[in-house]
């Protein structure tokens, strides 16, 4: 279960305004204290750790750098929530042990609410007003995947090979 | 049973007598592509904690283009891991600054009609010009590739794009895909292959080909395809593929194979297209934009600085030269096209009209190289993406067009209709 503030943005968030090209060479963490700055320059102050990002239609639509779910991660985002994603950033997002929900009615969410998100379930639930709204479920074998960290740290885990 | 060539090629590549669309297989990967800033910089640290190797080198192709040439510490230290990375893990098929990999792959002949491919780019349909089904994954995905080989995807279901009729003199490959892009919706395009298809389609070369399957990245596609044909044949045996006529009749859809939908366009209708800042998608007939000033005109990219590309520059350029407070900068796709455009006069005409010549590679299209904008500074492109800040600052504001418009912007020093100039 997953609960947190919500960060709201609009339809296609694309993979350049999640992790800039300016930035791509620097370390991720440096990249990452970019993320979203060209449409929320005070995103990166304000988001707290098991906060959740709301977006529209086509979130990281473009390119297939991984950076873009990782800088989300390493500003402490727990879940993603969006109308839909471009293929490669949902693959990208789940690889990386970050959980992305499609979730059809996620414009209407507001921002900086309190939002309690079950991926397993396919829910999100708005803590105040008990308003439901219904996203496509995570199948519970990706959800381990995505619990252990991503892929990585799964396969890791599965050939005994974590310290 | 009938099939497209997309099941077609995944039915082999799964092992499998036919595949149906919604399937997911397993599917072993017959070329792997990876460049300088998605590839071993990232896969190398997953490798060494999985204590991994590559699975089949021969079926590795690396390209440094991202950060080339380096232009500080950073990017040096990206290409000398890279240069260490290739050598180390035994791959022969490295390009290193040699240009951009979605055109350097064909160049050499290394894509083929049939192949199962894999890119860390979300550009990889490129590949599909010549019949390949070629996919963009991010680095932990490639991992997944070079550990063992194979992949698990969806088996997508075809939509086809039909264009009749002939392009009008001045009207190019990328006008058919940024009019798509404005009519298409991403969401009716997520896990679907965009097959391009028609006389106009027909009549193209390999080049402006490329150009369409290259943006149906941007039309949120998994891929695009082209069925491969006389023109295709042609390309690959000049490129050293060795049976090439055969492989183009080996790799075709079957005529009755049923698609999600078919969408019918008319080329003889259409004029040239721009696209509006901030996305691929604001694309609309160029008449509605002339008088929109430029301060920076760029040709590059894998999208739009292959030799064709150059050359309908040229005939804009020709005997003309860029506006005084405008600056044109060209970058060619690969080092071969500038060899190419030595040898056939076509760069002559560009610097003799002004134009500034970059090294082959990402260079500003990405953000990465030389040739970024200032604040609030303009630039129409060749390139296939005009995201907020990607060239640059954050304020700058980008326009997608054809290399005959932007040549005619840099000309005119705003945006201007090229077939005013042909
Ligand atoms: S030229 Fe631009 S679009 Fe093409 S691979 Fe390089 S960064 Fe991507």
């Amino acid at each position: 279960m997953i609960a947190g503030l919500t960060h709201v943005y609009g339809d296609r968030i694309d993979t350049d305004l999640l992790a800039p090209g300016a930035y791509m060479k620097k370390p991720i963490a440096e990249l990452a204290r970019h993320c979203l700055e060209a449409v929320d320059p005070k995103f990166v102050t304000r988001v707290k750790p098991g906060d959740i990002v709301v977006g529209g239609s086509q979130f990281g639509a473009g390119s297939s750098r991984e950076q873009a779910a990782y800088a989300l991660l390493l500003n402490g985002v727990a879940c993603v929530l969006a109308v839909s994603f471009a293929r490669i950033f949902y693959r990208n997002a789940l690889n990386l042990g970050l959980p992305a929900l499609t979730c059809p009615t996620a414009r209407e969410i507001a921002p900086g609410i309190e939002l309690s998100v079950d991926p397993v379930a396919g829910v999100a639930i708005e803590v105040a007003t008990g308003r439901r709204h219904d996203c496509e479920p995570i199948p519970p074998h990706l959800m381990a995947m995505i619990g252990a960290g991503g892929l990585l740290p799964y396969l890791e885990q599965r050939s005994g090979r974590t310290p | 049973m009938s099939a497209t060539l997309t099941e077609k090629i995944l039915a082999r590549a799964a092992g499998a007598a036919t595949v149906l669309p919604g399937e997911i297989v397993t599917v072993g990967v017959d070329l792997a592509m990876m460049h300088d800033s998605g590839g071993p910089r990232r896969v190398k640290p997953m490798l060494e904690r999985l204590g991994a190797k590559v699975w089949n080198p021969d079926k590795v192709v690396v390209v440094s283009d991202h950060y080339v040439p380096a232009i500080d510490a950073e990017s040096a230290e990206i290409l000398d891991l890279t240069r260490k990375w290739v050598k180390s893990a035994g791959i022969a098929r490295f390009f290193d600054m040699r240009g951009i990999c979605h055109v350097v792959l064909p160049e050499n002949g290394l894509i083929h009609p049939g192949m199962m491919a894999v890119g860390g780019d979300s550009h990889s349909p490129t590949g599909g010009a010549f019949g390949a089904f070629m996919v963009g994954i991010g680095a932990t995905e490639m991992l997944g590739v070079l550990v063992t080989g194979e992949i698990w995807l969806k088996v997508p279901a075809t939509r086809r794009f039909h264009w009749d009729g002939r392009l009008q003199p001045g009207v190019s490959a990328k006008d058919m895909i940024l009019r798509l892009c404005a009519e298409v919706d991403p969401d009716d395009m997520n896990y679907r292959v965009a097959e391009l298809a028609g006389p106009a389609i027909t009549a193209l070369g390999m080049p402006e080909r490329m150009t369409l399957c290259n943006m149906t990245a941007e039309l949120g596609a998994k891929t695009g395809l082209i069925e491969p044909d006389a023109t295709t044949a042609e390309w690959l045996a000049r490129t050293g593929v060795p049976e090439a006529h055969a492989l183009v009749a080996a790799w075709q859809g079957d005529r009755d194979a049923p698609v999600e939908a078919v969408h019918r366009y008319d080329a003889s209708a259409l004029g040239p297209q721009v696209a509006a800042p901030h996305n691929p998608a604001n694309s609309g007939d160029i008449g509605r934009h002339l008088g929109q000033r430029v301060d920076q005109a760029y040709i590059g990219a894998c999208t739009g600085a292959k030799l064709d590309d150059l050359q309908m520059a040229a005939r804009v350029l020709k005997g003309r030269k860029v506006a005084p407070g405008t600056r044109l900068l060209i970058a060619p796709a690969t080092t071969r096209t500038t060899e190419q455009a030595i040898k056939d006069g076509t760069l002559a005409t560009l610097t003799e009209a002004g134009a500034i010549l970059l090294p082959s590679g990402c260079g500003a299209c990405a953000g990465l190289g030389a040739g970024l904008l200032a604040d609030g500074e303009v630039c129409i492109a060749s390139t296939a993406r005009n995201f907020k800040g990607r060239m640059g600052s954050g304020t700058a504001a980008v326009w997608l067009g054809s290399p005959y418009s932007v040549a005619a912007a840099a000309v005119a020093g705003q945006i201007a209709d090229p077939r005013e100039m042909l």
